[in-house]
């Protein structure tokens, strides 16, 4: 029974650093941009194709996980250039009119592509299998999952920390005016992050897509959890994106094992309960 | 020629029209204040001249190119840096980042910057929410210094500052002004700017309706009762 709780909070973990590496994109993207992107869960899906596509072409894994987010960080690059700066200065009803008509393009592509049934998607062989510990065994290539979300996350927290780029996205989400006044070329930054938090939807869907396979709409299912990760860590928040997608995930995790009806439910109640605790967020700034 | 060349600029808010044919020179080396009471259009000249607020007519000529239509970031490029009224310190990153994030190759360096300000040095790990008013204007300046411009434009540096960090801050002034720096310099304070300044012009209802030299300026006091009394 505990070993089951184990597995559950494993499991939980594994998903928590999907749900983070989406929504820190996103939640970067509205810190800097103030930019609200509907499209970015069907930039996920896409990674999800990109993985089975790429797999089914070359057998080769890593090339989908390296090629993979970075195709869809260039089809995000090529998309702020031609579409979406064009909206930025407009209210946020425009953002979502214009993301909403590009995630809707992206779904109907994958349909006419690879068909409106989903695709299963093979573990790399490298990482079939499982780990034993003692009388406890993981699936290997969960266990990578953790490992791999982690180093990249730690990697995203070096860059927005400890390098001028990082230092100009945060100043930029305080005041985009200012940093222009410094010399910084602001709209070259603005592509730059879009692409940036837009190929980590991308790279999600990539590492998602041997565990729950890749189907056309997932895009809307993973917007939705996305926001709630935001909502709960908090507007612009890496912390709160990490906070909030390990919560989300250990909930749904632990949730259907103890209640699965009310798995999805919980989600919603867990966001419920820490904006009545923090209207902000766990990590957010009024 | 004028290193900075303002001509005949009329500037909107809106429907509102603060700028009504503003023309002004700042010369190399030189510092010039802009004098006026609230609201006669000094902060919108300056938004006007670093591209913020973008001219409806006339030009901006800064080291001989037209300013008026280019993005902000490139006119900063081309050597305008603005020390804002608000001061425009990143609560979010250190006062450090701050400093970094506008370095660009020039006769100013971080640890020149930290020579002119020792409490910036001190602070350096502090994040940029944790300073006092008068630390925030040294930032602020000081990361303008980082900037290395050709044209320094300062908008009320010490206003609501102690007259200890105020002399601290004349004292930077005309440091900077001996490394030949331009400078644009708008003040309410007159002692402040009688110290500092080669020329004044005096802005009201968004026209420039005096100019004149330090000396000419110090010895007709009719203009100052005239234009800027009420200011005290």
């Amino acid at each position: 029974m505990l070993n089951l709780y184990l597995f559950q909070i494993l499991n939980g973990l594994g998903l928590g650093m999907i749900y983070f590496l989406i929504s820190v994109g996103l939640t970067i993207i509205f810190g800097l941009l103030n930019f609200v992107n509907f499209a970015h869960g069907a930039f996920f899906m896409l990674g999800c194709y990109l993985c089975y596509a790429l797999l089914a072409a070359t057998g080769q894994f890593w090339l989908a996980l390296l090629a993979g987010p970075l195709a869809v960080a260039a089809l995000a690059w090529g998309a702020e250039k031609l579409l979406i700066r064009r909206v930025y200065h407009l209210p946020h009803t425009f953002h979502i009119l214009i993301t909403v008509g590009v995630a809707l393009i992206l779904q109907e592509s994958a349909i006419m592509i690879w068909g409106p049934i989903g695709k299963s998607i093979p573990i790399p062989e490298a990482l079939q299998g499982v780990v034993a510990m003692g009388k406890f065994a993981y699936p290997k290539y969960r266990l990578f999952l953790i490992g791999f979300s982690a180093v990249i996350g730690f990697l995203l927290w070096l860059l927005l920390e400890r390098t001028r780029f990082g230092a100009l996205v945060r100043a930029g989400s305080e005041s985009t005016e200012m940093v222009s006044l410094l010399g910084a070329d602001i709209y070259k930054l603005f592509s730059l992050t879009f692409a940036l938090g837009v190929g980590l939807a991308g790279l999600a869907g990539v590492l998602s897509g041997p565990i729950r396979g890749a189907h056309p709409f997932l895009g809307p299912e993973v917007l939705g959890i996305a926001f709630v990760v935001v909502v709960i860590g908090g507007m612009g928040s890496f912390g709160g994106a990490l906070a909030g997608g390990l919560l989300i995930g250990l909930v749904q995790s632990l949730m259907t094992t103890i209640w699965p009806e009310g798995a999805s439910l919980m989600i919603y109640g867990a966001m419920a309960a820490v904006i009545l605790w923090r209207p902000y967020g766990l990590f957010g700034r009024a | 020629m004028a290193l900075l060349d303002v001509a005949d600029i009329h500037s909107f808010y809106g429907k509102s029209h603060v700028l009504e044919g503003v023309s002004l020179q700042v010369g190399e080396g030189e510092l010039v204040t802009l004098l006026g009471r609230n609201g006669a259009g000094k902060t919108t000249t300056l938004k006007s001249v670093t591209g913020v607020v973008r001219p409806r007519s006339g030009s901006v000529r800064f080291a001989g190119a037209e300013t008026v239509g280019r993005e902000i970031h490139e006119i900063a490029r081309a050597g305008i840096a603005l020390v804002p009224e608000h001061r425009g310190i990143f609560a979010l990153l250190t006062v450090e980042e701050n400093l970094r994030i506008a370095v660009r190759d020039g006769w100013w360096k971080l640890s020149d910057v930290y020579d002119l300000f020792p409490r910036l040095y001190e602070r350096r790990r502090n994040g940029g929410n944790a300073l006092s008013g008068g630390e925030q204007q040294m930032l602020s300046i000081a990361r303008a210094l980082l900037n290395n411009p050709r044209l320094l434009l300062l908008d009320e540096p010490t206003e609501g500052l102690a007259p200890v960090i105020v002399d601290e801050i004349v004292r930077v002034l005309v440091d900077i002004k001996r490394t030949g720096m331009s400078v644009l310099l708008v003040e309410q304070n007159l002692a402040v700017c009688e110290k500092l300044a080669d020329r004044h012009y005096v802005l009201e209802q968004g026209r420039i309706v005096y100019s004149g030299s330090a000396a000419e300026f110090a010895a007709d006091r009719s203009v100052r009762d005239r234009y800027l009394a009420l200011d005290g």
